[in-house]
């Protein structure tokens, strides 16, 4: 199991936009704080596929895949990127960040999302988030 | 009386006021400008663009609108001039933006989702249908399918007997700020800034009514950057596209005019304000003592202003009505010209009607009730906002001798060069991260969110964009895809083409024959990337 003590080696983490959703600001700093708590940060940028970031992620042999909404697209890309990864005997958590309303959280929850990060989430919320999703 | 004041007079005298008492509400009477010269009015600009301030005219209360169909957003409009909105703000679906069809595998989940969709002239149709166009004003927030958007906007007009030179509008087509802030662009930058010229061209010539470029701050700060970057980047894109319609030949007086800008307003109140007073003091030495400028009115920085989304937070939603007041009220001060005032419910979603409804009446409390519309440039001559509006300028003239030497001698140059070594990105990037920090190590408070954080409520009334939408819009557009002219479509799209590969011809008259065709907005860009090519952002963190 990976994990980031001594002796094992760094979370490896593949962050990506999927679709055609621009705004990177809350990923770009996201992916700073993953790298200042240590973890490997792959930061795919904008306009992925969900077959760009399976290819990726099992390339860079990833721990986890982070996907960041902004567009109220999130109902209908977060399963499509399950079934992604599902397809592709991916076994690995993925995170969303971003702006996802709270009656949507249990529906991308029992979809098989890990976690979802809300905006103004502070940066330990968000390294123990992929921490924990990792470890489990 | 000084020669100054004598010619501020004047121009005051000519400019009809607005039939309100300009007194306080205790009745005490008051001056439209107190202060010396340069008065309002006055080169540099520094205290606004007209002698007379508000008093003549308020500035416009224009709500960015769009989500859904078409028909959902006309519905939207109507009720925004129905409840004293003054002009017409269009908000585009993401597919829209980057130049796919409702129908495309791109489109996926995002159909009418932040914005409307919008595939042919058809949805056009129904978007303005029933809105007198040679009435209203409409902005329209689109860049990389600029060009399609307005030839749609003239075909629509045609439709309803209003001649293309009475519309009156902005389209934002401010490509440059997508390589560094919102990217949204289709094609790389040259072939991008061609189309541009092209249609400052066009307008220039045949709508002159129309601002055909709104160089935009609003997304640079959106994604992080500070104020005086936010003006020094947008500045310095308005002297790149300035330097690109020079080159063409065209004349600075008659395309300067029709140049607008499209700022931020954060929540420092002073930064905010000396921003504002810096970018028409900037914007009109730099067109008149560089390019040569000789008309007053083509060194006139006009500007719209947007309260900042990104300050909106999803804590305690409701909050967001100071926050937007207070950065509305920053705007008015600092003598914008058009003003939208977010819903304090859009850190969660699109607004509801009644949020919408809201943000408007913060504006109108704004205007009518803090006595801000009696005297031009009220805070003008306070020390500390002179030395802020002095501090933006020295900061932005620091990135522009930056991008001159990194352009020899072009600004135009040295903006391509700045995105193309990530300058700009990464200079965003920075500074989002340091505010980031520093709220996350509590030196900076936002309420709610890191500091009393008692009392947060139950999630909000949201707007709620349903799936159907998506399927409609898709069943809408195959029906206009087989009621059209096939051979007609055909015609048109290889003219777009050929139009493409020859530089010294203008794409717009051929763009308006496409979408007359019910050619699609997609059909109409793939037409172009064999010749242009597509951008792809390297991805940098």
């Amino acid at each position: 199991m990976p994990a980031d003590g001594l002796n094992e080696r760094p979370i490896r983490v593949v962050l990506a936009k999927l679709g055609l959703d621009g705004h990177d600001r809350g990923i770009k700093i996201v992916a700073r704080i993953l790298r200042d708590a240590g973890m490997e940060v792959i930061y795919l940028g904008l306009r992925q596929t969900t077959a760009s970031i399976v290819a990726a992620a099992e390339e860079e042999d990833a721990d986890a895949i982070g996907l960041s909404m902004h567009n109220a697209g999130h109902l209908a890309l977060a399963p499509k990127m399950l079934a992604a990864m599902h397809d592709a005997d991916l076994d690995i958590p993925l995170i969303i960040g971003g702006i996802v309303p709270d009656v949507d959280i249990p529906v991308l929850t029992d979809a098989g999302v890990a976690a979802i990060l809300g905006p103004g989430a502070p940066a330990e919320e968000v390294v123990a988030a992929v921490r924990n999703a990792v470890s489990r | 009386m000084t020669d100054a004041k004598e010619t501020w007079q004047q121009r005051f005298d000519a400019t009809p006021p607005r039939d309100v008492p300009f007194e306080t509400m205790s009745g005490v009477p008051v001056e439209p400008v107190y202060g010396d010269a340069p008065y309002p009015g006055q080169y540099p600009f520094t205290r606004g663009l007209h002698a007379a301030g508000y008093r003549s005219r308020l500035w416009t209360m224009r709500m960015f609108a769009g989500f859904g169909t078409a028909e959902d957003t006309n519905a939207r409009f109507r009720e925004l001039l129905r409840h004293g909105g003054t002009g017409l703000s269009t908000a585009f679906d993401m597919p829209t933006l980057m130049g796919y069809d409702s129908d495309s595998e791109w489109a996926l989940g995002e159909v009418g989702r932040a914005g409307v969709a919008v595939d042919t002239l058809a949805d056009m149709e129904d978007l303005y249908a029933g809105i007198d166009l040679s009435k209203v004003s409409t902005s329209m927030t689109i860049n990389g399918p600029a060009a399609i958007v307005l030839a749609m906007y003239i075909a629509v007009g045609e439709k309803n007997q209003v001649a293309r030179a009475d519309l009156a509008g902005t389209i934002q087509n401010d490509i440059l700020k997508e390589y560094q802030a919102q990217k949204e662009y289709i094609f790389p930058p040259r072939p991008s800034m061609r189309i541009v010229t092209d249609m400052i061209d066009f307008t220039s010539a045949e709508m002159p009514r129309w601002h055909p470029v709104s160089i935009s701050g609003y997304h640079i700060r959106e994604a992080g950057s500070t104020a005086a970057h936010e003006l020094a980047f947008t500045l310095a894109n308005g002297f790149a596209y300035v330097e690109a319609a020079l080159a063409e030949g065209q004349n600075i007086n008659q395309f300067g005019p029709r140049l607008s800008f499209f700022f931020n307003s954060h929540s420092d109140f002073f930064e905010e304000i000396g921003k504002f007073r810096a970018a028409r003091r900037i914007w009109a030495r730099w067109m008149k003592e560089r390019y040569g400028a000789t008309d007053e009115r083509a060194m006139m920085c006009r500007f719209h202003t947007q309260t900042a989304g990104v300050s909106l937070t999803a804590q305690q939603p409701e909050n967001n009505i100071a926050r937007v007041a207070l950065q509305g009220l920053a705007a008015a001060l600092g003598g914008t010209q058009s003003l939208h005032t977010d819903s304090y419910d859009e850190a969660l979603a699109l607004p509801t009607e009644k949020a919408a409804r809201i943000a408007l009446r913060t504006q109108q409390i704004i205007a009518h009730e803090t006595g801000v519309d009696l005297v031009a440039d009220p805070l003008g001559g306070a020390p500390y906002v002179e030395w802020m509006t002095d501090e933006m300028e020295r900061q932005a003239e620091a990135v522009f001798a930056h991008l001159d030497e990194l352009g020899n001698g072009s600004i135009l140059e040295g903006v391509y060069a700045g995105i193309e070594n990530g300058y700009f990105v990464g200079e965003i990037a920075d500074a989002a991260y340091r505010l980031e920090r520093q709220v996350n190590a509590g030196e900076r408070i936002i309420v709610g969110v890191n500091d009393f954080t008692e009392g947060t409520d139950d999630e909000a009334n949201l707007l709620r964009i349903d799936s159907e939408t998506e399927e409609y819009q898709r069943k809408r557009l195959e029906a206009v895809k087989h009621d059209r002219n096939h051979q007609h479509v055909t015609d048109a799209l290889a003219a777009v083409t050929a139009a493409a590969e020859d530089s010294t011809v203008n794409l717009m008259p051929p763009i308006i024959e496409a979408v007359r065709a019910y050619a699609t907005e997609e059909e109409i860009v793939d037409a172009m990337k064999p010749v242009f090519g597509v951008y792809v952002e390297k991805a940098i963190v």
